[in-house]
């Protein structure tokens, strides 16, 4: 009787020891583990380093989580259904504009003459659900396009949306766009060493404020558990099967009987989806919402994080925003104090006192500092063209090469 | 569930006119339930371009397709498939970076029922479908002799071993009516024997196999009635015999003696 308790135990150790080796292995594993402890780490980590000072840190990790739900999102749509979609910014707009107009007092001065306060818990999920209805309602005239037509069309979208808000008069507040957004809250709370040098403890009625910027992040964080956890489900199931077939060859998929229109609609809605709740957050954690946040430059960037971290993986797309936000936002702008503080530890203080014809090293460097973007841009993709953490297939695609062209013998309108 | 009359398929008057060129002329036969129906014709006769009129690919000019007593001229291709017909291609048209078994998987989408709901939460639901389309998919790759090779690209595989896929691909949606285009082509002739053979284990399942065939031989042996397309026109139906002997048959295949 204990002797095969002890050999069911053997074999679940077995079996789990033999778990943990093959997903060792494993790079998305890796990838996914290394996420997950970084993000739960990196609060207090950031707090001890710079010693209770570390709330802009904390701030700037949230913000980064924003564009890893957006690449997560269009990684669905570009990765997965392999329909290149440059407008993207667009339904992060549509979301963001959604939570503004449902959590603030702008309908006052609108025709509507009310202002609409929505719980952020709630809005969250409208926000979800108007960004999908718009990608549907985009998607219905456009999807039958193919590749290069298609990303004419998303273009279009994208700086038609932006402007939209911008001209839609007091619903949207124009050029100024909407301002004292509600914060989230939350009936209580549990304060802690997290939130900056704050003792144990528990708050009730709170409110999540720029001043607390660590509630925003954890709140971030779980917004990707759930959301990572979705689209790898979605991406094991037969939608994500018939995204991989519609990308490999559309009409084998239709003759297949994959309805290639409505299953490309439902990526389309889907990627959308994820930026709804992007910008819901985005909108909820900065308070105000402006027309100037969504444009082209936007739908680029993520689309460059994507197909930069490895197109079609979702670890990959992750890693590629968090890489090119880190660029972007942390490591070009603060490049120019850099720059100086190494020129003075080195003695080479010549270098940093502007002259006549040198404006010093820190001016110099910041006026470089998109050359130095689209280098660290081409250096990536020279040295990994295939992404940053790639999907097997795509790695097999450019180990081994891509096959010869077939000749097709029809192709559908 | 074949239709009372015992016909498959029934092509009525079928016209594609591309621009000026008129690919298939009028063409009409029958296809009986549980029968292996041919469509011969030198290259250019629009046996494919009849082919993708009866799937969908796009829609006849004119004429009536009819399947099982009902019209399917212009429905969409995945319509079809639904309907119960599945087809393969003259040039092999797998997902060349998925799996064998993936592809086969991906020939079932018509028959799942897995909603959004399921597949974002994978519902023990979605769970069962997926354990069962798995494990008949395996069965498949078995039945057309490729079980092996599950787990390797579809692009990996021989080019038999290709064509045998497609065919698993095909039968995977549970079709009544299979259309097979040119399934010999480029095969030695112990491999065309070999095809013929798994053709029969398909009609023994009781599926229709409507076929183009390039190789006479082939199709003289494997089916009971022939069509023969010529410039879009039929010239010649019946048994392997009858066209055989058939002068305008001959003429088409040998040209006309001077």
């Amino acid at each position: 009787m204990s002797g095969a308790a002890t050999a069911v135990a053997a074999g679940r150790r077995a079996s789990a020891g033999a778990f943990l080796r093959e997903k060792s292995k494993d790079p998305n594993a890796i990838a996914y583990t290394a996420m997950l402890t970084a993000a739960v780490l990196f609060a207090p980590v950031a707090q001890f380093v710079t010693g209770g000072n570390g709330d802009y840190l904390v701030s700037q990790a949230a913000d980064c989580g924003v564009y890893v739900l957006l690449a997560i999102g269009l990684n669905v749509v570009v990765g997965f259904a392999g329909l290149l979609d440059l407008g993207y910014a667009a339904f992060f707009a549509i979301g963001a504009y959604t939570y503004g107009m449902l959590a603030s007092n702008q309908l006052v001065s609108s025709p509507i003459g009310h202002g609409i306060h929505i719980p952020f818990w709630i809005a969250l999920f409208i926000a979800m659900f108007v960004a999908a209805g718009a990608g549907a309602l985009l998607g219905a005239p456009t999807l039958r396009l193919r590749g290069d037509y298609l990303a004419i069309v998303t273009l279009g979208f994208g700086e038609i949306v932006p402007r939209f808000f911008r001209n839609l008069g007091t619903l949207t507040g124009g050029v100024n766009g909407i301002s004292a957004l509600d914060a989230p809250r939350l009936p209580f709370w549990l304060d802690g060493p997290w939130v900056g040098g704050g003792t144990l403890g528990v708050s009730t009625d709170f409110r999540f404020t720029s001043g607390n910027p660590t509630a925003f992040y954890v709140l971030m964080i779980l917004l990707l558990l759930g959301c990572v956890l979705l689209v790898n489900n979605l991406f094991a199931s037969r939608l994500g099967r018939a995204w991989m077939a519609v990308r490999e060859d559309e009409v084998a998929a239709a003759a297949m009987g994959v309805n290639t229109v409505n299953i490309k609609l439902l990526a389309f809605g889907i990627g959308a989806a994820f930026s709804g709740f992007a910008g819901a957050f985005y909108g909820a954690k900065l308070a105000i919402v402006s027309p100037e946040n969504f444009g082209f430059v936007v739908s680029v960037t993520i689309l460059a994080m994507v197909v930069l971290g490895g197109m079609g993986n979702i670890p990959g797309a992750m890693i590629g925003a968090i890489v090119l936000y880190f660029v972007l936002f942390k490591f070009l702008p603060d490049a120019p104090q850099q720059a100086i503080g190494i020129s003075k530890s080195l003695g080479l203080d010549f270098l940093v006192t502007p002259t006549p014809n040198w404006p010093g090293i820190g001016e110099e460097i910041s006026r470089m500092k998109f050359l130095l973007f689209g280098l660290i841009l081409v250096l990536i993709m020279l040295l990994r063209p295939q992404g940053l953490l790639p999907s097997q297939v795509r790695k097999d695609e450019f180990t081994r090469g891509t096959a010869a062209d077939t000749v097709y013998d029809l192709e559908t309108t | 569930m074949a239709a009372p009359d015992g016909l498959a398929l029934q092509v009525r008057a079928v016209t594609k006119r591309f621009g000026g060129l008129v690919a298939v002329d009028a063409v009409s036969f029958d296809v009986k339930a549980g029968e292996v129906f041919a469509l011969i014709g030198p290259n250019g006769a629009g046996k494919t371009t009849l082919f993708n009129c009866v799937t969908g690919l796009f829609p006849p000019t004119e004429g009536g397709v009819i399947f099982e007593g009902r019209d399917i001229a212009g429905s969409k291709p995945h319509q079809v498939a639904g309907l119960g017909i599945a087809r393969t291609f003259q040039n092999i048209r797998l997902f060349e970076y998925m799996s064998a078994l993936d592809n086969v998987r991906v020939g079932q989408h018509v028959r799942m029922k897995a909603k959004l709901w399921d597949a974002l939460f994978t519902t023990p639901k979605a769970r069962r479908e997926e354990a069962r389309v798995t494990a008949t998919a395996r069965e498949l790759l078995d039945f057309v002799g490729i079980g092996r090779h599950a787990d390797s690209y579809a692009r990996n595989l021989a080019y038999g071993q290709q064509r045998r896929l497609e065919i698993a691909r095909a039968l995977a949606t549970r079709p009544r009516l299979l259309l097979l285009d040119e399934p010999a082509a480029g095969f030695n002739p112990q491999e065309k024997v070999e095809l013929m053979g798994l053709v029969q284990k398909i009609i023994g399942q009781g599926i229709t196999v409507f076929l183009i065939e390039h190789d006479m031989k082939v199709v003289m042996g494997a089916s009971q009635r022939i069509a023969v397309l010529d410039h879009g026109e039929k010239i010649a139906e019946g048994s392997p015999e009858e066209v055989r002997r058939n002068p305008r048959v001959i003429e088409a295949y040998l040209g006309k003696s001077a």
